[in-house]
């Protein structure tokens, strides 16, 4: 059984702009796969092609073991799409999109409504199937975007930073219904620049510059930072430590974080005692000293530093 | 083509169409007011021309003379005047359009039998009404002169006097000379272009506007299949326009309609049919509402009305121009529908125009077609 996204040496240019550029990756089937990055990285652009709404300039890639040079069309039969603007018609009601979408998937007359009650349900608007779309709220627009783009029960789903300018609860929500539809088999390619949500991924992928930059389970990728032990302090003079620690040797990173300071160092055992011993040496009373787990969010940023650093 | 789809697109578009009911108003008045307004307001007759009357000679002939003018329906005397400048002043002042002098020895000359000129002075900045005012004017000069001529033989003793050729003038099809006969089904093919392309020019763009193309795109929906599914909504939206437009011109002007009604509809959907495409296509290019439908307006109305033949005649325009014509659907529209209207001719006269009509709405309606396909590279 062929792997549910697989892309080889995949390439975009826009013009002289690489926005793509020779990335390498297979999604498993029954996946959650995130892909993440700061906007522009390509993200987008990568999603589009596997979609068949761009062609690549070179490099290859299947979606459910169909090319997506020669067989897009074949791939749009077996996908579900959601793109980060909400795409639905805004002047139809909630049951006409629905309908709507079914006929040009193509779902078969007998199974219709019931895959219409389905959705309904899934996206809790079975009340308000008779509104138009445009009076719904954005966790509501949201949730039956998704039902939409899964109508035809496609075994993979790409979604496109989906839960973008949505509240916390909705975003929640929203992804108990990926849990759910991952459960039941579907794979599912999602991409997202929220921290928290990269945690609930089962493999990510790190996109930046159109690359690549790392590629792994959330654990795997928080390993990966192994060499970058974190400290977390709290100290009387924020200004007067920095200067301390920056001239410190074995700290390597040193960054305002809330009321305190992050220091990234190589090894903590020596570091620690040498950190306490400077500051009490320069006067500054520190109140926290402690080691933490390093975030997404810590892991996001470090990798891409040490991507600039490499590029410069 | 999958029916089940194009089934699905068509009844979208047409929930759009009504879910909007100020546009759909709009898109239902706009064939009744452009007829009631072009219909009214532009009329090609030239009639009640307003003239003033400077009579030098004040004879009994120079009277007769004017009193020909004053019983003409073509001219309407608004005063007599002892000047050229008052003459001047009316012309600057757009008061009159033309104006008679007849000079001091117009009867002694007329009866002498000699050359009896009379002055005509016309405002030429509208050519056109200017040089049809003058032929009216020439006319009745010329006519008094001939009869004055004649009695003055028949006086004298001898036989009234018999031009040689006399020509009778039938004018068949529009025997009235009426100009709304034939600016009104020509109108109807230009509000019809017009309204056409303006209805489908918004459709695509405005997909593309909302990001819902892209969502479309990603589905199995062909590009042939959203592109008939929309013309078939905006068919049944311009097929009430047409009808409006052919109602309003039959029964408000009272063009005579001499023709066959099952023909006249057949070719006005094939007509539609290339203009909604034509819409579509720009529609499919432009990607923004805005700048679709300023092509719209440039490449239906100005072709529509300038080169269709339906106010300016083709055969007088240069020989480039004249090329470009052949481009213009509505220039076998017009055609069709004033051969339809006024002549009651069919498809044994009208095949050819119908074939050429046929033809560019399929080649339009397969570029419209492609240009979504081209997209999606």
């Amino acid at each position: 059984m062929p792997s549910a996204v697989e892309i080889r040496d995949l390439v975009k240019r826009f013009g002289s702009f690489v926005a793509v550029d020779h990335i390498n990756l297979e999604v498993g089937r029954g996946e959650i796969f995130g892909f993440l990055g700061p906007n522009g990285a390509g993200k987008s652009t990568t999603i589009r092609m596997l979609c068949g709404l761009l062609q690549p300039t070179s490099g290859k890639a299947t979606v459910g073991g169909l090319d997506i040079a020669t067989q897009s069309e074949a791939i749009k039969q077996h996908i579900g799409y959601m793109s980060q603007k909400f795409s639905l018609y805004d002047d139809l009601t909630v049951e006409e999109n629905i309908d709507f979408f079914s006929g040009i998937y193509g779902v078969p007359r007998e199974r219709r409504s019931e895959r219409k009650d389905y959705v309904l349900r899934m996206a809790g608007i079975e009340e308000r199937r008779t509104s138009l779309t445009r009076l719904l709220s954005g966790g509501w627009k949201q949730r039956l975007a998704l039902g939409c783009a899964i109508l035809h029960e496609p075994p993979i789903l790409f979604l496109d930073e989906p839960t973008s300018g949505v509240d916390p609860i909705a975003r929640r929500t929203f992804w108990d219904l990926i849990y759910q539809l991952s459960a039941a088999g579907q794979t599912i390619f999602v991409s997202t620049h929220y921290m928290d949500e990269a945690e609930y991924c089962h493999r990510l992928a790190l996109m930046y510059r159109g690359k690549i930059i790392a590629l792994g389970t959330p654990a795997e990728l928080k390993q990966s930072l192994a060499s970058h032990h974190l400290l977390r302090l709290e100290v009387s003079d924020l200004v007067g430590s920095m200067k301390v620690l920056e001239s410190l040797e074995g700290v390597s990173e040193v960054a305002v974080f809330g009321g305190g300071l992050h220091v990234t160092v190589a090894d903590p055992s020596p570091a620690i005692p040498a950190i306490w011993a400077a500051l009490k040496q320069a006067g500054i009373a520190v109140s926290v000293l402690e080691q933490i787990e390093p975030s997404m969010e810590d892991v996001f940023v470090a990798m891409i530093e040490e991507e600039e650093r490499k590029a410069a | 083509m999958n029916l089940r789809r194009l089934k699905a697109v068509t009844k979208k578009e047409l929930l759009h169409i009504v879910r909007d009911p100020r546009s759909l108003i709009l898109a239902l008045a706009q064939p009744l007011v452009m007829l009631l307004l072009y219909g009214y307001a532009l009329t090609l007759d030239v009639d009640r021309i307003p003239t003033y009357v400077y009579d030098q000679d004040r004879t009994p002939e120079s009277r007769e003379l004017i009193d020909q003018f004053r019983g003409s329906r073509y001219f309407q005397i608004q005063g007599s005047v002892n000047g050229y400048k008052a003459i001047d002043q009316g012309i600057n002042t757009s008061k009159i359009l033309l104006s008679i002098v007849v000079p001091s020895q117009y009867s002694h000359h007329l009866l002498a039998g000699e050359e009896a000129p009379v002055q005509i002075l016309v405002d030429g900045s509208d050519s056109n009404t200017a040089g049809i005012a003058l032929g009216y004017a020439e006319a009745v000069v010329a006519s008094y002169a001939a009869q004055m001529r004649s009695n003055a033989q028949v006086r004298r003793g001898g036989q009234a006097l018999q031009p040689p050729v006399e020509p009778r003038i039938r004018v068949w099809y529009n025997s009235d000379l009426k100009s709304r006969n034939y600016i009104v089904p020509g109108l109807i093919a230009v509000t019809m272009m017009m309204i056409a392309s303006m209805l489908s020019s918004l459709t695509i763009a405005r997909e593309w506007e909302n990001g819902t193309m892209e969502q479309l795109l990603s589905t199995p929906v062909r590009p042939g299949e959203l592109v008939l599914g929309k013309l078939l909504a905006y068919f049944t939206l311009g097929v009430a326009d047409m009808l409006i437009a052919i109602v309003v011109g039959v029964f408000a002007f009272q063009v005579p309609f001499r023709g066959n009604v099952a023909f006249l509809m057949l070719t006005s959907c094939l007509f539609l049919l290339g203009a909604l495409s034509w819409g579509i296509f720009l529609s499919a290019t432009a990607r923004t509402q805005l700048m679709a439908y300023q092509l719209g307006m440039l490449s239906s109305f100005l072709p529509a009305y300038l080169l269709s033949g339906f106010i300016y005649s083709i055969q007088n325009m240069p020989k480039v121009i004249q090329a470009i014509s052949y481009l213009v659907p509505a220039r076998y529209f017009v055609t069709i529908l004033n051969g339809v209207f006024l002549k009651g001719v069919g498809m044994r006269i009208l095949g050819g125009e119908v074939i050429l009509l046929t033809l560019y709405a399929v080649l339009v309606f397969v570029g419209a077609s492609r240009k979504m396909r081209l997209k999606v590279a």
